[in-house]
């Protein structure tokens, strides 16, 4: 396996970056959406991040990457070896998986064979204390869909089935992504994910030909193009960890709150989910940019990114989301 | 005979594969069946490295390995059959056409993840909408169309193996300009191509030309003929006129250094893509990411299923990865067998079981509806009431969404009818394409139901369950070839009626006449539909109505 490409190597994309960047540091957030064409380097992203985070303390062995012996699930019968440090977990969601994949099922070799009922432990095992990522995410079958909805919101796996009762913990954060043109995400997983990003190729020549440039310096030595941006990297990695420190301190004052609210009123957002992923980015985001305290510079920033996908529409509407929350905020805030 | 430019073109593209699998991943062949395909077959099997052929219902275990469940009950020790992505290789996909997404998406993460795999795809498909998938082909750099060629055309003329790995040898030491990447990139962006990955792979494919032209450096030919190879199929657009661009285009902060700005490259460049560009590039655009088929769960047909659904009785059978074992029914199975068997094996642990015990869990399932709506957009429908039409569809289609129902649309006006989407979910897609929707010109109702009929053959193909939706005024004016005879256009129309009640799909017919009259009641009774006449200027109540008729 090659070194991933370098998370400060990629080019524009902005708002992607910018909302895994809030992900990472507040995993509460609950996952990112990245809707755009082919090419577009998503899926890039998502490893860039990866590999840009520290790595996770964690037991050998563990199944799922548990950080203390009390952790590990009674049923994991791996031997638990030393504490290790593994990168942080990205697993790939591939479309077309089968339930038994994702959840973990009786162990059917085991069983046959030895005549043990043993736990087989599946994806969300894996993508615990990491990253689920899923391509082409509006393409996902509806039962797997409605599995993972259930997980990510409770963070514990479930297994009731073949005679096992399994529970395990499975907190990762969700990041997917699609093509819209190939189908619509059912509203209600839409909502569950607490950003989500619209991306499209850059336009502009001079970009796209940094896309290229940057991608050919990388291929043809990957090793000297690492230690150039191994800095810029390292720049991020120490922001992104001091934000998480910091986070606990950052004030939301009154006025933030009721911003919040009256925007959420006005876009006609269901639920309270909104209010709260915007004002859990906008402190993630004055956490990473050092301020004390949330502003409304830092809820204009993120409004797009936690708001766009909640706006109460119908299946026919086309309107550009992004305009009618900046339109909202204008209406609202003055 | 000499060879034909494309065979030309192909051969090339075989031999850069062979040069460089790990920058370029591999090669689209549009092609069916037949000695040219063979003969590029031939030539195939001649490129270095292993090989393996892989189809479209390839399973789970057989390409990523898994327990081999026969040899470890044999066994009676847990044993791994390895698969087709263990060990580097060229998986040549066949009838590639026919992959469904979930082979796509895997095969797709195999290519991203393991840069040793090249993959080729035959692609035998017929009709522009039938293609193999996108997921794929954006990842593959080399695209190659053998049609209409005939066979003494394409001769085998590859360059021996000792040039070929002389060639691979130079590819390291091959250098290119900074220009090279800006005119590849421009290129790109003039043919409307989004996608990053194309100016990427065809930089690739340059340098792997230069390594096979002997060259040190990069030179016009080479971009010219990568750019060929890579771009037409990609290609959104016909290139616009560069000029107008220029003004704006480059920002140009005091620092960029003013000898970078991308040159737009030069006409040559252009013609040469442009020429190769499909004949039908704009039908082509239409399917363009509509290539999504039956997911399942839905509304329509039953039909038996191995993950999901309403259960039904375990059966005995292999397992093949996609089915699940029936774990109670396998055990029941093996279950009076056990004295026998543990004479012959006293030591075995546990329960005694055979492959032949193996049952597998079946369930039912339901396979996705797909609505086809086919509207007369004629002088005679659209002066009268082709808005109200319009909303009645509009309520169908807010109702196929909620319902998870797929689309498809089908307008005739003019000479003839035209898919103007193909089976989708994007109702928003349906909704625009609906909407801007002009009226006037004849009625071709024959070619409607042909193409309706059509529609419908190939989705069922696919596993989805077809109805229609037909509004018309059925005031047949157009006969299938086109001609404006009246007479003649009711007797096509009354059999192509006939052929679509053959097909025992169901349908209805929503009567849009301004005046009533016989003929929609009539067509309704040649097809088996229902007949329904559009109720004036309520849309809601033809929703209810229609969703009625459909039976769901």
């Amino acid at each position: 396996m090659t070194a991933a490409f370098p998370f400060s190597a990629i080019v524009g994309q902005d708002d992607m970056k910018r909302a895994m960047i809030l992900t990472a540091i507040e995993p509460g957030l609950g996952g990112v959406l990245v809707f755009g064409d082919r090419g577009t380097g998503k899926s890039t992203a998502v490893r860039a991040l990866a590999a840009l985070l520290p790595p996770i303390r964690m037991i050998d062995g563990s199944p799922i990457n548990a950080e203390r012996p009390e952790d590990t699930p009674d049923w994991s019968t791996a031997p638990l070896g030393e504490m290790v440090e593994r990168p942080t977990p990205v697993v790939d969601l591939p479309l077309g998986v089968t339930e038994d994949r994702v959840t973990g099922a009786l162990d059917i070799e085991r069983a046959l064979t030895l005549g043990e009922k043993a736990f087989q432990p599946g994806l969300l095992a894996r993508a615990n204390r990491g990253y689920l990522y899923i391509d082409e995410v509006n393409l996902l079958e509806d039962h797997i869909v409605d599995l993972l909805l259930d997980v990510a919101q409770s963070g514990e796996n479930v297994v009731e089935r073949e005679g096992l009762s399994i529970r395990h913990a499975a907190r990762f954060v969700l990041v997917g992504s699609g093509n819209p043109e190939e189908g619509e995400l059912r509203p209600q997983l839409l909502d569950r994910f607490g950003l989500s990003v619209e991306v499209r190729s850059p336009q502009n020549i001079e970009e796209r030909i940094e896309v290229i440039r940057r991608r050919d310096a990388y291929e043809r030595d990957t090793e000297a193009f690492m230690v150039t941006w191994q800095a810029e990297d390292a720049l991020i990695r120490d922001r992104i960890l001091a934000a998480r420190s910091a986070l606990r301190t950052v004030q939301s004052p009154d006025e933030v709150l009721r911003d919040c609210a009256t925007l959420c009123i006005a876009i006609g957002a269901d639920g309270l989910r909104g209010e709260l992923t915007l004002l859990r980015a906008a402190r993630a985001l004055a956490a990473y940019e050092g301020d004390a305290a949330v502003t409304r510079a830092h809820l204009t920033q993120v409004a797009p990114l936690a708001l766009s996908h909640r706006l109460r529409r119908d299946p026919l509407d086309e309107a550009g989301s992004a305009t009618r929350i900046a339109r909202a905020m204008a209406e609202v805030w003055g | 005979m000499t060879p034909s430019p494309a065979w030309a073109r192909a051969l090339r593209a075989l031999t850069l594969l062979a040069i460089d699998p790990e920058g370029l991943r591999g090669l689209t062949l549009r092609a069916r069946a037949g000695p040219v395909r063979q003969a590029f077959d031939t030539a195939l099997a001649r490129l270095p490295g292993p090989a393996r052929r892989i189809h479209p219902d390839i399973g789970d275990t057989q390409l990523f390995g898994g327990a081999d469940i026969a040899a470890t009950l044999a066994a009676g020790h847990l044993i791994h059959s390895a698969g087709l992505a263990d060990s580097p290789a060229r998986l040549i996909l066949t009838m590639a056409e026919r992959t469904p997404s979930a082979l796509a998406a895997r095969l797709a993460q195999l290519l991203d993840q393991s840069p040793l795999h090249t993959l080729v795809l035959f692609d035998e498909g017929i009709d522009a909408e039938e293609t193999a998938p996108q997921t794929l082909c954006e990842r593959l750099a080399l695209h190659v169309t053998l049609d209409d060629i005939r066979h003494d055309a394409a001769p085998a003329l590859m360059p021996a193996a000792a040039d070929l790995a002389e060639a691979r040898a130079r590819l390291a030491g091959v250098t290119h300009t900074p220009e090279d990447i800006a005119t590849l990139t421009a290129l790109a962006a003039s043919f409307g191509i989004d996608s990053l990955r194309a100016p990427w792979l065809a930089l690739r494919a340059a340098r792997a030309l230069a390594a096979s032209e002997a060259h040190a450096q990069v030179t016009q030919e080479d971009l010219r003929e990568a750019a060929e190879l890579v771009y037409p199929a990609r290609a959104t657009q016909l290139p616009q006129d560069p000029e107008p661009e220029q003004p704006d285009a480059p920002p140009e902060p005091e620092d960029q250094r003013q000898s970078e700005t991308p040159d737009i490259p030069d006409d040559l460049l252009i013609a040469a893509v442009a020429a190769l560009l499909p004949s039908a590039l704009l039908d082509q655009l239409a399917q363009r990411g509509a290539t999504r088929r039956a997911a399942g769960s839905g509304a329509g047909a039953r039909r038996k299923a191995h993950q999901r659904g309403r259960p039904l009785p375990a059966r005995q059978g292999a397992p093949d990865g996609r089915g699940r074992i029936d774990l109670i029914a396998t055990l029941r199975a093996a279950a009076p067998w056990q004295p026998l068997r543990r004479r012959t094996r006293p030591d075995a642990p546990g329960v005694i079981i055979h492959a032949a015990d193996i049952h597998l869990k079946r369930y039912e399932d339901r396979a996705d509806r797909l609505v086809i709506f086919a509207v007369d957009a004629s002088g005679s429908s659209a002066l009268a009431r082709l808005a109200e039409a319009k909303g009645a569809v509009e309520f169908l289609l807010a109702e196929a969404y909620s319902r998870r129902d797929q689309v498809a649309l089908i307008a005739f006006r003019g000479m003839g009818a035209d898919l103007i989407l193909p089976p989708t979910r994007a109702l928003v897609q349906a909704k625009r394409r609906l909407g801007s929707l002009p009226g006037g010109g004849g009625t071709p109702l024959a070619a409607a139901l042909g193409a309706a009929l059509t529609l419908a053959r190939q989705s069922e193909a696919h596993g989805l369950s077809p109805t229609l939706a037909l509004l018309t005024d059925a005031r047949a004016n157009i006969t299938l070839d086109g001609r404006g005879d009246r007479a003649e256009a009711a007797k096509d129309t009354s059999t192509m009626a006939r052929l679509w009640r053959a097909q025992g799909l169901p349908a209805i017919v929503i009567d849009i006449s301004a005046r009533p009259g016989p003929e929609p009641a009539h067509l309704a009774a040649e097809m088996n539909a229902r007949h329904l006449p559009l109720p004036r200027a309520d849309a809601r109540r033809i929703s209810t109505a229609v969703t009625s008729a459909l039976g769901v």
